[in-house]
């Protein structure tokens, strides 16, 4: 298992250290920072072996945090424990920073000495963890003993991400359909590879241990209620798109609230929901993707020293709906000197820093077409190689999921409160973002 | 210490310590400072003290001398403090022993407070005071922390008593701790029934054969309801935990399948790993035909494609895992290509893995694609993944034999970008190309004469050189072209040397007239300038042969070279087994087994998958035992470093206690056959395989021994056995009387008889040479063809003096196993050259098996019952041994003087069983019956053995054995 756990700052400075075995020494430390930290070239892999001890490390911004073992440990638990500790940090001060950590060295060791222990990952939940360890210190003391048990059987528990008791005067809950719609095309138009990955963010804020069903227009599902003759009404087609009613989901996985094996033989997501917000699942589809925009580049080298770029955007959804903060980004050879720009719409620069003419649409609306054409001036090189013609890549946001993906119901049940189902103001909302969103050119 | 101040500053505390001139002064004023703020009397201000100390033990300083004065803070009712204060005991409590007892009491006390956090605290930390005086005190405890009524101190003390194991394992065992643990299993609550888990399968890590998880069909059940209740690392423990079940049939193995699968979908990778690597270790039990096991085939697909929108570090760790699983079951993932497409900015790490699956997942269907990519890909920045891109387009032109001509016209468009790194490793991979479809893009050799001068790389140079020797008679300026490189011969590497001097004779055999200077120059520059033995060696061998006969030497060195194998970078099969028993691990994700990476005894047994016993299938493979795409036996197989093994810059120094390897460093240039590749036989390299040079060196993977896991077999067998009488002392090996190898005539003069002996565990080969010619013998050399067994000489052939006409010299050559490995027809074949001052000589000889069998053969009785059972009945073979007239021990008694060793004996009805094992120096276990009939000089011998192919081969060894 995990035989301890550091973190450093950029420089390579240990911020927390904490050994949770016998066989990892303080060199461990110094090991870490020297092969990888101030090694010399780039990082080739997540995993080093140094000295038959294994470093496994994740960065977020400058902070590095790095989990040590010599034994053969579970290298995905790993990583999933390291990602879990950052949501953990985050969850409690913010920002994960330098300055962050410094602050709260007590309130991390605290964190550590309870989510691992002998280097086993324990509870980790933060609705769980911060009804026992807290920024003032422990409120332990004049706890009753009631209070005490219901904290020690809720991490210890069944349901050890929510804790009982929960009151709220108004029941509401919010789910965000948010997706981040992919696609890889090639400069003739095809489409190489096309994929969504979804999740679907809950906000709840909801009395008591509500038990929770959420239904969506699942492929497998709706066939199955279409065999039994008991079809919900055809889903009217109110967003972008297609009006298809079901979506073939590829794969799909889930918060740990949710019953798995459940879904296993019912295909149907029930759960009691942590309080707050979580992620209820995610999932990620490829059929029948509605691809919001089409990017169609057109490059010609006139001589040696000048470059033509034509590039059309044209937006494929209803014309009712908006796409906001659009954003292309058509990559320039390393030699440019000079570049003029003429856009139809919205503001196009050229941005030496990045070598990359960025084209900014604020808003465009669905089924248009707009066009930038650029002049790219080089200054002749002796260097044989060739420019690598990075592809174009583009950023939007639209306000509809991107494979079709509806939110057919979310039941709320708790049988001993005093609220139905119809009591719960519920809140649906769908973002479509470019996830990786390429045309090679 | 600055920022503990910064963090005082913050929170506007102690104005005293806000001064700065406080932080220069020197070490031994600020310990001193510590010390007396420790011992203050306000609360606050010892809290803050206690804080600066540990925040100066995180940065590394020596703060150990409070350790006094630290531990008096421990008795206080702020468990933040006492938090603090166990955070420091943990980490001096080793270095100050006799102090750290002064803590004892308020642990004790700690552990019946009536607040079950604070109980949980105290024995979590006890657990981590590796003092032995401690220890003693922390069992009492402990024990009531075990029955606690609060499941939060019942996880706490189940990890303890890991902990406890650590520290000292025979207190554990004494205690009684193991049988309570036993009983969490059964807890009501998941999370402790999780823990006790964790701990008792690190136990039984350390108690290979204890039996200690004892997991029977009630257990499996327990922990199966406790996977849908418990938080996601219990479920992750708990699914590590089943894999190293083995059901007892595949009924079994299909309802815990099903029961795992909806694991599949949980949110957390490592929980998904885990239930992969368990799905696909039981899968292996169930029947191919079975519905269910298409279903679970399916079912195992978008898993894995959805681990790849992860983190990048979990992609990573997926990516390892998912090359292992498609090495092993390649159906799963055999639509998923395009998610293996290289996104521009994944990290390098993923770029280069996806990559390798990507070449693996290659076919006719999906070629044209996978192309389009790769030729993308060249163009990239990362000049190692280009290399890599390059190298894959030579690999699926040898893969896909409809996609070759595409591979090559994209390969010669990569060299027109004149891109020195990416026209090298075309070079280097269109040299493959050539072997592998001999006479069919030979067009393109003018492209690459081009590019001869941009080479810098001795692998491309060589390359190079080589086609242009192989094609000399199809380029014009082929003798130019050799003859620019001879310039500065002393400055190449060995490799081009080497390359160059083949090459050049074979130019000179194919344009004898016009190139003569250029060979006698090649010639003196290798056997006069050169002090590199292999050069000479060679040189000296080519010499020779052009002088005396030339027509031999065209057979030789213009031979046709066989073709080179689709592919070359698999995982060996039995290491791919093991590696598929740890998806997940770090074993699977820097491909070598736990033993290789782990130090002492933990993770060192080796895994294996658990045999077929589906009723469908019983004669479709032969090799179910090995199970998986392995075409040929496990042991003959030379592995060879993952294309990507060095890049993740190991330092794994191959562990010195692992069983023989029997795996070359390298694989060379596919097969080479002694009448071709004299080359080869002579240490050189010529030729090549896609992968030549491409990891090499990088993974000194352990052949497993496979046997060590073998589950322990209950006592109710192990009576039958008896061995009776016992065995007497061996009475020595048996030799074969010297055969002619090599005759005279064919070998100019010289007669060479010989034979095999082991003798004290040393194999040697007993050589006569005899003079038959009228002319002195003189520099006598050795060299063995690559064999099945990686048998080669382990010194060189000592005639000392020359050997004169008439004269016969007897020599014992003392023998290796540790030479290259290549499975030979028949199993047991040798090639040998012998090369003297008139020429070199080939003959091939047999050696009998018992050449290999190892002293240490002897098998464990339970190992033994077990190993039976668990290899196939299709891998057994029986055979007759006639006209035997000895009793059974007698019997046993000579045989165990060639290392066949009777581990038990029993008698049946007048009919003597002997069990018998034996060990082959590559590791392989033979087991046999040998049943004899009182009056019946025929035995009976029933062989079983993974590898069934040593079969007949071991039989001839009783059969010589026990006739002789």
């Amino acid at each position: 298992m995990i035989g301890g756990l550091f973190i450093y700052n950029h420089k390579g400075e240990v911020l927390i250290s904490r050994v949770y075995r016998d066989d990892i020494g303080r060199n461990a430390v110094d090991a870490f920072r020297v092969n990888v930290i101030h090694a010399r070239q780039q990082v080739r892999s997540p995993v080093t072996n140094i000295a038959r001890t294994s470093f496994f490390h994740v960065k977020r911004s400058n902070i590095w945090l790095a989990a040590v073992t010599k034994q053969n440990v579970n290298a995905a638990m790993v990583f999933e424990f390291l990602y879990k500790m950052c949501d953990v940090m985050t969850a409690y001060f913010g920002k994960i920073s330098e300055e962050n950590i410094k602050n709260n060295f007590v309130l991390i060791y605290e964190l550590l000495d309870e989510i691992l222990d002998f280097g086993y990952p324990q509870n980790s939940e933060t609705g769980a963890l911060k009804t026992f360890i807290t920024q003032q210190g422990i409120k332990g003391q004049p706890q009753t003993k009631e209070e005490q048990s219901q904290i020690t059987s809720q991490v210890t528990g069944q349901i050890g991400w929510r804790r009982e008791g929960i009151k709220y005067r108004r029941n509401e809950l919010f789910l965000d359909v948010l997706e981040s719609v992919n696609l890889l095309m090639s400069p003739q138009g095809q489409v190489l590879s096309a994929h969504v990955s979804g999740r679907v963010v809950m906000k709840s804020y909801l009395s008591g241990m509500p038990e929770c069903k959420f239904g969506m227009n699942d492929k497998i599902v709706i066939d199955k209620q279409g065999k039994g003759g008991t079809t919900d009404e055809p889903g009217k087609s109110e967003l972008g798109g297609s009006g298809k009613q079901s979506i073939a989901i590829d794969d799909c996985t889930f918060h740990q609230c949710v019953r798995l094996s459940k879904f296993d033989s019912e295909r149907s997501i029930s759960f009691i929901p942590p309080d707050g917000e979580y992620e209820l699942m995610r999932y990620r589809t490829t059929k029948d993707i509605i691809l919001p925009f089409r990017v169609i580049p057109l490059v010609r080298e006139v001589g040696r020293t000048k470059l033509e770029v034509k590039v059309v955007i044209k937006s494929n959804f209803k014309p009712s709906l908006l796409a906001q903060k659009i954003e292309v980004r058509i990559p320039t050879p390393l030699n440019t000197s000079g570049v003029q720009v003429i856009c139809m719409k919205g503001k196009a620069k050229y941005k030496a820093s990045e070598n990359a003419i960025v084209w900014k649409i604020k808003r465009m609306a669905g089924m248009k077409e707009s066009q930038i054409s650029a002049e790219i001036e080089l200054l002749p090189t002796n260097d044989k190689k060739k420019w690598a013609r990075p592809p174009i890549s583009m950023n939007f946001e639209v306000p509809f999921a991107p494979s079709g993906l509806k939110v057919r119901y979310l039941k709320v049940f708790e049988s001993k409160l005093n609220y139905s189902d119809h009591d719960v103001i519920k809140w649906v909302r769908y973002i479509g973002r470019s996830g990786i969103y390429e045309t090679r050119c | 210490m600055e920022w503990a101040s910064q963090l005082c500053e913050n929170r506007g505390l102690g104005s005293k310590m806000t001064d700065s001139k406080y932080f220069t002064t020197t070490k031994k004023g600020e310990i001193f400072e510590l010390k007396a703020e420790l011992n203050s009397d306000k609360k606050e201000k010892k809290k803050e003290a206690v804080k600066k100390v540990i925040a100066s033990m995180t940065v590394g300083k020596d703060v150990s001398a409070l350790f006094p004065d630290v531990v008096n803070c421990m008795q206080t009712d702020n468990l933040e403090l006492k938090k603090l204060v166990y955070l420091y005991l943990m980490n001096y409590a080793k270095s100050q022993p006799d102090m750290a007892i002064m803590a004892v009491n308020t642990f004790v006390k700690d552990c019946e407070d009536l607040n079950p956090l604070i109980r949980a605290l105290a024995v979590r930390t006890m657990g981590c005071i590796r003092v032995d005086k401690i220890t003693e005190y922390l069992c009492e405890p402990l024990r009531k922390c075990l029955k606690d009524e609060d499941p939060y101190v019942r996880k706490t003390a189940a990890v303890c008593v890991a902990k406890l194991h650590d520290i000292n394992a025979q207190l554990v065992e004494d205690q009684g701790f193991l049988d309570t643990l036993k009983d969490l299993i059964s807890d009501s609550n998941p999370m402790v029934v999780a823990n006790a888990v964790a701990a008792l399968s690190e136990i039984a890590e350390s108690h290979p054969n204890s039996n200690l998880l004892d997991l029977n069909p009630q257990t499996i059940n327990k922990l199966l309801t406790a996977l849908n209740e418990c938080t996601e690392w219990g479920q992750i423990f708990i699914l590590d935990c089943l894999a190293s079940y083995l059901p007892r049939d595949d009924r079994e193995s299909q309802s815990i399948c099903e029961r795992v699968t909806p694991r599949l979908s949980h949110a957390n990778s490592a929980v998904v790993l885990s239930a992969v690597k368990v799905l696909m270790k039981f899968m292996e039990m169930l029947p191919k035909d079975l519905d269910y096991y298409g279903t679970l085939l399916k079912k195992l697909a978008p898993p894995l494609v959805t681990l790849l929108s992860a983190e990048p570090e979990l992609q990573y760790v997926a990516l390892r895992n998912i090359n292992l699983i498609v090495q092993k079951r390649p159906e799963i993932l055999k639509h998923e290509m395009k998610v293996f497409f290289v996104k521009y900015n994944d990290p390098i790490y993923v770029k280069l893995e996806k990559l390798d699956i990507m070449i693996r997942l290659a076919s006719q269907a999906n070629i044209a694609q996978v192309l389009a990519e790769l030729k993308e890909y060249a163009t990239e920045v990362d000049v190692d993944f280009v290399r890599k891109a390059v190298r894959a387009i030579g690999r699926c032109a040898i893969k896909v034999e409809q996609s070759a001509e595409r591979c090559v016209s994209t390969l010669l468009d990569l060299i027109q970008t004149k891109v020195n790194y990416v026209v090298q490793e075309a070079i280097v991979v269109i040299k493959d190309i050539f072997r592998k479809y001999p006479n069919k893009y030979e067009s393109v050799i003018a492209t690459l004469c081009e590019n001869l001068d941009s080479l810098d790389e001795p692998e491309a140079r060589a390359a190079m050189i080589w086609i242009v020797g192989e094609y000399a008679e199809r380029i014009d300026n082929a003798d130019e072209l050799l003859e620019s490189f001879l310039e500065g011969f002393h400055d190449e590497s060995t490799q081009v040397q080497l390359q160059l001097l083949t090459a050049i004779v074979k130019l000179f055999l194919k344009k004898p007239t016009e190139t003569q200077e250029l060979v006698q120059q090649v010639l003196s520059l290798a056997t006069q300038d050169s002090d590199n033995p292999d050069l000479r060696d060679r040189g000296y061998i080519y010499w020779r042969l052009l002088s005396t006969d030339p027509v031999a030497a065209k057979e030789v060195v213009l031979a046709e070279k066989p073709l080179i194998s689709e592919e070359t970078d698999l995982i060996e099969p039995t290491l791919l087994e093991e590696l598929i028993c740890h998806i997940g691990t770090l074993a699977s994700v820097y491909h070598k087994p736990p033993s290789a990476f782990v130090e002492g005894s933990r993770g060192v047994q080796h895994k294996r998958l658990p045999p077929r016993t589906g009723s469908g299938e019983s004669t479709e493979t032969p090799d179910v035992g090995q199970s998986g795409p392995s075409e040929a036996p496990p042991a003959v197989i030379p592995s060879q470093g993952d294309l990507l093994g060095d890049l993740l810059n190991l330092d794994l120094a191959p562990p010195t206690a692992t069983v023989p390897s029997v795996q070359p460093s390298m694989q060379m240039g596919a097969m080479d056959l002694l009448g071709g590749g004299l080359d080869s036989l002579l240490g050189g390299d010529i030729g090549g395989s896609p992968s030549m040079g491409a990891g090499l060196g990088a993974a000194p993977a352990a052949m497993p021994a496979s046997l060590g896991s073998a589950p322990a077999v209950g006592g109710g067998l192990g009576d039958l056995f008896d061995l009776g009488g016992g065995v007497g002392m061996p009475t020595g090996s048996y030799v074969a009387p010297k055969t002619v190898w090599l005759l005279a005539m064919k070998a100019k003069g010289l007669e060479i008889s010989g034979t095999f002996a082991r003798r004290g565990g040393i194999i040697q080969m007993d050589l006569s040479l005899t003079n038959k010619a009228m002319s002195v013998m003189t520099d006598f050399a050795i060299q063995f063809n690559r064999n099945s067994f990686g048998l080669a000489p382990a010194g060189p052939l000592q005639v000392l003096t020359p050997l004169s006409p008439n004269q016969t010299i007897d020599v014992s050559l003392p023998l290796s196993t540790s030479g290259p490995v290549m499975k030979m027809e028949p199993l047991n074949n040798l090639q040998v050259a012998v090369k003297n001052n008139i020429d070199v000589f080939y003959f091939s000889c047999q050696y009998p098996l018992s050449l290999l069998f190892v002293e240490d053969g002897k098998m464990d009785r339970q190992v033994f019952l077990a190993t039976w059972k668990d290899i196939p009945n299709d891998n057994e073979a029986q055979f007759q041994i006639k006209d035997i007239h000895l009793n059974s021990d007698v019997a046993s008694n000579k045989l165990q003087g060639s290392n066949i060793f009777t581990i038990a004996k029993r008698t049946v009805e007048g009919q003597d069983m002997l069990y018998q094992s034996v060990k082959l120096t590559n590791g392989i276990w033979v087991l046999a019956e040998m049943r004899i009939q009182t009056g019946n000089p025929n035995y009976t011998l029933s062989i079983k053995c993974r590898a069934p192919e040593v079969c007949p081969f071991v039989y001839q060894c009783y059969e010589l054995v026990l006739k002789n």
